[in-house]
């Protein structure tokens, strides 16, 4: 369905249709400082609508666009204001006189390891992530973290241990890496996180049953005959059984 | 916070709310799910792949004759971004076992199925390692593993959904490997959504018949992927990772097996030759081409580039003439337009409804059914909210769900969903979401086998990219699912396979013929493929940017 209504460009590959991106006449524009040139860009902008409003064609610095990938790290200053902000440029609005600059890449640290060597305790930590004892508890990762996740505090239950803690608090991180580039215990908080989902998961979630004994009998073929059966059916067979079947 | 110009309809949606509640918790169907006669009326009238022009004929290669999306048609026909002539292919850059194309969920899936079967690879991606879709799916992973359920019924379930186009031998080995890779992506530390005694915890889907979404909260891509990445990241001696290196053009031998591909450094702009025993394509959809001009939720990557390498070495494309439209897009604000609004909210029992408050259509029709019945009650009915930007939409009443699951569901279990959101003072446990039909989902592509074998010796096709395991139109849960058992299957595959070929001599042979056949077709086009990038450059700015050429989207 066309729907006419500013959708975005369609690519530059199929040139059939008008380019819409252009701004309302009545837009309302702000001056934004990429890096510390100036543009005008509409207001409302997200930072990386901005970017592209401007002419740029991001390589590094967007994936998803949508918030669940993290490429797209961004800091910047207000004017007046002597704090340096963080956020993901999908999903941050742009300001007047904003000065932002995209981290292209952060310098990760990821230790290798074998996860069917390792143990859910905390000396994995002290063994892998041994920097995550500088922790000075300052939560300048918590204050940069986009997703507002309590960062600091799940590095303090790595400290402890509780792998549950530290799998529940880092959950919905991104790993777009803002609070191991402002940490000043150089610790990266995002890998350790990872490490104890991975840790959780592997031995510390509750097994099901279920699935081990649904497993068994796919490798005994107790649906073997079944799918012989469904595959060789015609489309109308098929569409009876599919039609006339039961609902949970 | 909604603008005051949309009050009056928001104040309608809570009037008939309460009344609405009612019907939910009565059990019956909130609204008479449609007929087949319906169904067909609907898709016919109002599904954008029903256009008269949503199709055209392609003129060259495999598929020559054929009805395809025209976008994909104009995709096909287009000129390579590489002078084959000028490439030394007797001394490759780079030599390994499997060369991956893509480096999301179905390439870290083959690259550490192979590695485990002691073949080296090489994962070529174009932007980071996991940026991807599979990193974006939220609502889940469809499995049949529990007791109510079986492999077969799921087997149905995905016929049904794909208006019974699929290919048998395909949807069998994703319904049969479907439990086995549950406890595969766990042993690797995947945390699934569970009951406290260790019991799945399990939705209903779109077209399903059992409850069988198995869940990460709603990240359950973003939670699968990264543990993926990790596991790959750990072996740094058996995969190597080329970031911002996508693969441009498929390399053959002189016996027409594939023998892998050039690489094109995005930064330094150098291309690269990688000889690899065998190759697997999983570069992922499509949805950054921006079909019919709709929005998206694909990620930036997404622009087909598999689908033309593999053509033009003579792959044949399955289906390339059905889109997938996914029924709920956001619409407001401006700045989330086209992103996605999980199935999972009307799983849960969020309901859609028209400016007045009112139901029009049952909630969980098949997708491309869905997605019909909102654009005929936005477009043909005139039933919508216009935005001041132009855009149209209906509402998809979430407080609902507060008051059918109990208060602080939203936040537990759509927490991905509140924060979108929640950043724009929108907060949706109170007020309901703006949305239309977006861009979704590549249900066809590269025609493969169960092991995942495409008609060239040698190259393989795992997740959005290959065409077959879900007809004309896939249920959702079965991409995430779709991506690990076809990956898995891709990489032990390959890792056998390279164990016995012997290649000859690579050459590029094949590019030549394509572009002689574009010149005897006719075909006049400064189209070049792969895209890799979208455009988004706004017109005055590309007036300004008189540069000598464009490579597709790069200058």
């Amino acid at each position: 369905m066309k729907q006419d209504i500013g959708q975005r460009d369609s690519s530059p590959q199929t040139q059939k249709k008008p380019t819409k991106k252009t701004a309302e006449p009545d837009t309302e524009f702000v001056t934004v400082y990429i890096m510390g040139k100036a543009y005008k860009v509409p207001a409302g902008s997200t930072i990386m609508g901005a970017i592209e409003y401007a002419g740029y064609q991001i390589k590094r610095g967007a994936g998803c666009r949508e918030g669940f990938c993290g490429a797209c790290a961004t800091v910047y200053r207000l004017p007046g204001d002597f704090k340096i902000y963080t956020g993901l440029a999908c999903t941050t609005l742009v300001q007047d006189g904003m000065w932002l600059a995209q981290l292209p890449a952060i310098p990760p640290k990821k230790a290798i390891y074998d996860l069917e060597k390792l143990k859910p305790t905390v000396e994995t930590f002290q063994l892998l992530y041994p920097e995550i004892f500088r922790c000075v508890a300052c939560a300048t990762c918590t204050k940069a973290c986009p997703q507002d996740l309590e960062v600091m505090d799940y590095i303090q239950a790595a400290k402890r241990g509780d792998i549950e803690m530290v799998m529940d608090l880092s959950f919905d991180c991104l790993c777009c890496g803002l609070c191991a580039i402002r940490c000043p215990a150089e610790i990266v908080q995002f890998n350790v996180g990872l490490l104890a989902r991975r840790l959780y998961g592997r031995y510390l979630n509750k097994k099901s049953q279920h699935l081990e004994e649904r497993i068994k009998e796919i490798e005994e073929h107790k649906y073997d005959a079944e799918y012989e059966k469904l595959m060789k059916m015609s489309r109308e067979e098929l569409k009876k059984l599919y039609y006339e079947r039961d609902m949970e | 916070m909604y603008p005051e110009y949309m009050k009056p309809s928001l104040d309608k949606v809570a009037q008939t709310r309460a009344k609405r509640f009612e019907l939910a918790k009565s059990g019956k169907p909130v609204f008479p799910p449609m007929s087949a006669e319906e169904r067909e009326d609907v898709l016919q009238k109002f599904h954008p792949d029903y256009k008269p022009d949503a199709r055209r004929k392609v003129r060259v290669g495999p598929n020559k004759g054929e009805l395809l999306t025209a976008e994909v048609a104009d995709l096909l026909e287009s000129h390579s971004r590489i002078d084959p002539k000028k490439f030394d292919l007797s001394q490759p850059d780079y030599e390994t076992d499997i060369l991956i194309i893509g480096g999301g969920g179905g390439g870290c899936a083959a690259a550490i199925e192979a590695m485990r079967n002691g073949a080296k690879s090489i994962i070529s991606t174009k932007l980071r390692l996991g940026d991807a879709n599979s990193m974006m799916s939220q609502g889940g992973m469809q499995a049949a593993d529990m007791p109510q359920d079986s492999p077969t019924r799921h087997y149905l379930d995905a016929m049904g959904g794909g208006h019974f186009d699929n290919k048998p031998e395909l949807v069998r080995a994703l319904t049969e490997d479907g439990p086995k890779i549950v406890k595969w992506l766990e042993e690797l530390g995947v945390v699934w959504d569970k009951l406290p005694d260790g019991t799945m915890q399990v939705l209903h889907g779109g077209g399903t018949s059992r409850k069988r979404m198995h869940s990460c909260r709603d990240y359950t891509g973003a939670i699968i992927m990264r543990t993926l990445m990790d596991e790959v990241r750990n072996h740094p001696d058996m995969i190597e990772v080329l970031e911002f290196m996508p693969t441009v053009e498929l390399l053959l031998d002189e016996n027409g097996q594939c023998a892998g591909g050039i690489l094109y450094n995005m930064e330094t702009e150098e291309y690269f030759t990688v000889r690899a025993k065998a190759t697997i394509i999983a570069t992922g959809g499509f949805g950054r081409l921006h079909i019919r001009g709709f929005d998206t939720t694909n990620h930036y990557g997404a622009t087909g580039d598999g689908l033309i390498m593999a053509y033009r070495a003579g792959a044949n494309l399955l289906y390339m003439d059905s889109v997938q439209y996914h029924p709920t897009g956001a619409v407001y604000p401006e700045q989330i337009a086209g992103f996605l609004i999980t199935e999972k909210i009307r799983g849960a029992g969020g309901q859609p409804v028209n400016k007045d408050g009112e139901l029009f259509v049952f909630p969980r029709e098949p997708r491309d059914v869905e997605a019909a019945a909102i654009i005929r009650e936005c477009i043909g009915r005139k039933n919508g909210v216009t935005t001041q930007s132009g855009r149209v939409g209906i509402w998809l009443d979430s407080p609902l769900i507060e008051m059918l699951q109990g208060e602080g569901y939203i936040k537990k279990q759509f927490p991905a969903m509140f924060r979108q959101f929640n950043r724009y003072g929108i907060d949706i446990t109170k007020e309901p979401m703006l949305i239309f039909p977006t861009l979704h989902y590549q249900n066809g592509g590269i025609e493969i086998n169960d092991k995942a074998e495409t008609s060239i010796p040698g190259l393989y096709v795992a997740g959005e990219a290959s065409g077959g395991v879900h007809g004309r139109n896939r249920l959702m849960g079965n991409s995430v699912l779709d991506y690990n058992v076809f990956g898995r299957r891709a990489g032990f595959n390959a890792a056998n396979y390279v164990q016995k070929v012997k290649l000859g001599k690579l050459t590029l042979e094949h590019v030549l013929k394509y572009e002689q056949e574009l010149k005897e077709a006719g075909i006049e086009t400064d189209r070049i493929a792969p895209v890799l990038l979208p455009l988004y450059t706004p017109e005055a700015v590309r007036k300004r940017q008189l540069t000598a050429h464009y490579e597709g989207t790069l200058r």
